[in-house]
C-alpha cells in the first residue's frame, strides 16, 4: 500500500511542470497523451465487441458516433495521436544524438504541423 | 530597472521544514526585511540568524563554487547563493524554499548526496590536475564537463529522477560520456557499460531540464544524447570498446 503512494506520488512528479521550460512540457505532455491513447484502445477494442451483439446494437452505437460530443472527443483523440506521434519522432531523433542542438526548434516545427494537420483533420471530421 | 529596488523589502520567506523525529513536514514563513539585490542564501541565513536556530540549510562559498546550496526557489531548482530576491519575489511578495527532489531528505532545506557522489565515482570522474592539460582541440568541449560543480540541480530538476531512484541521473552520465572523450586512467568500457544499462542512458526522455537548470552550462542532455549516439554506433557496427 505505501510502495503503491510513492508509485503514485512519483509518477504525478511527471506532471510537476510549475516554472518549468519547454522540456518538462513536452515530457508531460507526452506521458498523458500516452495514458489517454492506451485508455482510448482499451476503450476501442470493448465498443468494437458491440458488433458481437447484432446489427441494431451497431447502429445505435453509430448515431451515436455522430453526435457533435463525440466528435469533438475525435478531434481530442486525433490531437493525441498527433502529439504523442510527432513528439516520438522528437525524441526517437534526439535519442540517437541527431539534431540536438536544434531540439527545440525540431520540436516547434514538429508541433506547427500538427497544429496545421489537426485544424485540417478537425475540419475533415465535422464536415464529411 | 533599479528604482523601485532601492532599500529593503519586506519578503515571506515559506520554507519547507522536516525534522527526522518531529515526523510530518511543514511549511514554516518568516517575514524578512531583505534587500532586493541579497541572495535567497542572504535571506536563509538571516532567518538562522535571527529568528530560528534549527533551520538546517547546506551552504560554503557563496560564489556558485562549491555545489552545496541548490535547493528548489519558488519550485524550480537553483543556487541559493547567487539567486537574487528581486528575481524570484517583489516587495511584499513570497519566496518558497523546498529542499531537491530526487535525495533523501535529511533535515528542512538538507537532503543526503551520499549516493549521488557514489554514482559519480562509478564514472571515474577525476579532477584533472594544471600539470596536465587538456588536449587543445577538446578543451573546449571537455571544460564544459569540468565545470560541473556537482550541485545536484539536475538530479532533482529531472522528471526520469523523481520516478526511478535506481536512475544514474545526468550529472553522472555527463561524466561518463566526459571519460570516454578524454579518458586519462579511466576505464572506458566498464565506464560505457555502466552508463549502457536499464537505469543507465537510455532511461533518458529528452525533457532538457538537467540543461535548463544547470547553473555552470554543463548541458548534461547533449552529453547523455551523446553518449547514447556512441553506444548505439557501437551496437549496430560492433565497434570494440577500445575503439574511438
Amino acid at each position: 500500500m505505501q510502495d503503491d503512494q510513492r508509485g503514485i506520488s512519483r509518477a504525478l512528479a511527471w506532471f510537476n511542470v510549475s516554472g518549468r521550460k519547454m522540456g518538462s512540457w513536452a515530457f508531460a505532455l507526452n506521458r498523458l497523451t500516452g495514458i489517454g491513447l492506451t485508455l482510448y484502445l482499451l476503450l476501442h477494442l470493448g465498443v468494437l465487441t458491440l458488433l458481437v451483439l447484432g446489427e441494431a446494437q451497431w447502429d445505435a452505437f453509430i448515431a451515436l458516433a455522430r453526435s457533435p460530443l463525440i466528435l469533438a472527443l475525435d478531434v481530442v483523440l486525433i490531437f493525441g495521436i498527433l502529439y504523442h506521434g510527432l513528439n516520438g519522432i522528437r525524441v526517437a531523433l534526439v535519442g540517437m544524438g541527431i539534431a540536438v542542438r536544434w531540439q527545440k526548434a525540431l520540436f516547434w516545427g514538429l508541433m506547427a504541423l500538427g497544429a496545421l494537420l489537426l485544424a485540417v483533420s478537425g475540419w475533415l471530421i465535422f464536415t464529411i | 530597472m533599479t528604482q523601485g529596488r532601492s532599500g529593503k523589502w519586506q519578503v515571506t520567506f515559506r520554507v519547507f521544514r522536516y525534522k527526522r523525529d518531529a515526523g510530518l513536514a511543514r511549511y514554516d514563513t518568516f517575514p524578512l526585511e531583505i534587500g532586493p539585490d541579497e541572495t535567497v542564501l542572504d535571506g536563509l541565513e538571516k532567518i538562522w540568524a535571527f529568528q530560528d536556530r534549527s533551520l538546517a540549510f547546506r551552504h560554503a562559498c557563496h560564489h556558485a563554487s562549491c555545489g552545496t546550496c541548490g535547493m528548489r526557489i519558488n519550485g524550480v531548482e537553483k543556487l541559493a547563493c547567487i539567486v537574487p530576491v528581486h528575481e524570484v519575489a517583489r516587495d511584499g511578495g513570497t519566496v518558497l524554499c523546498e529542499p531537491l527532489r530526487s535525495f533523501p531528505l535529511v533535515s528542512d532545506l538538507v537532503v543526503d548526496v551520499g549516493q549521488f557522489f557514489r554514482r559519480l565515482e562509478e564514472a571515474n570522474f577525476e579532477i584533472i590536475r594544471i600539470a596536465e592539460p587538456l588536449p587543445q582541440a577538446q578543451e573546449e568541449a571537455l571544460t564544459r564537463f569540468e565545470n560541473c560543480i556537482e550541485c545536484g540541480l539536475c538530479v532533482s530538476a529531472c522528471p526520469v529522477a523523481a520516478s526511478d531512484e535506481l536512475y544514474l541521473g545526468p550529472a553522472t552520465l555527463a561524466a561518463s560520456w566526459r571519460m570516454k572523450e578524454e579518458p586519462r586512467s579511466a576505464n572506458v568500457p566498464r565506464v560505457l557499460a555502466n552508463a549502457d544499462q536499464e537505469h543507465g542512458c537510455w532511461r533518458c526522455h529528452a525533457a532538457f531540464e538537467c540543461s535548463e537548470v544547470c547553473p555552470s552550462n554543463v548541458d548534461p542532455a547533449a552529453a547523455i544524447m551523446a553518449l547514447r549516439r556512441e553506444l548505439l554506433k557501437r551496437k549496430l557496427f560492433r565497434r570494440s570498446d577500445n575503439a574511438g
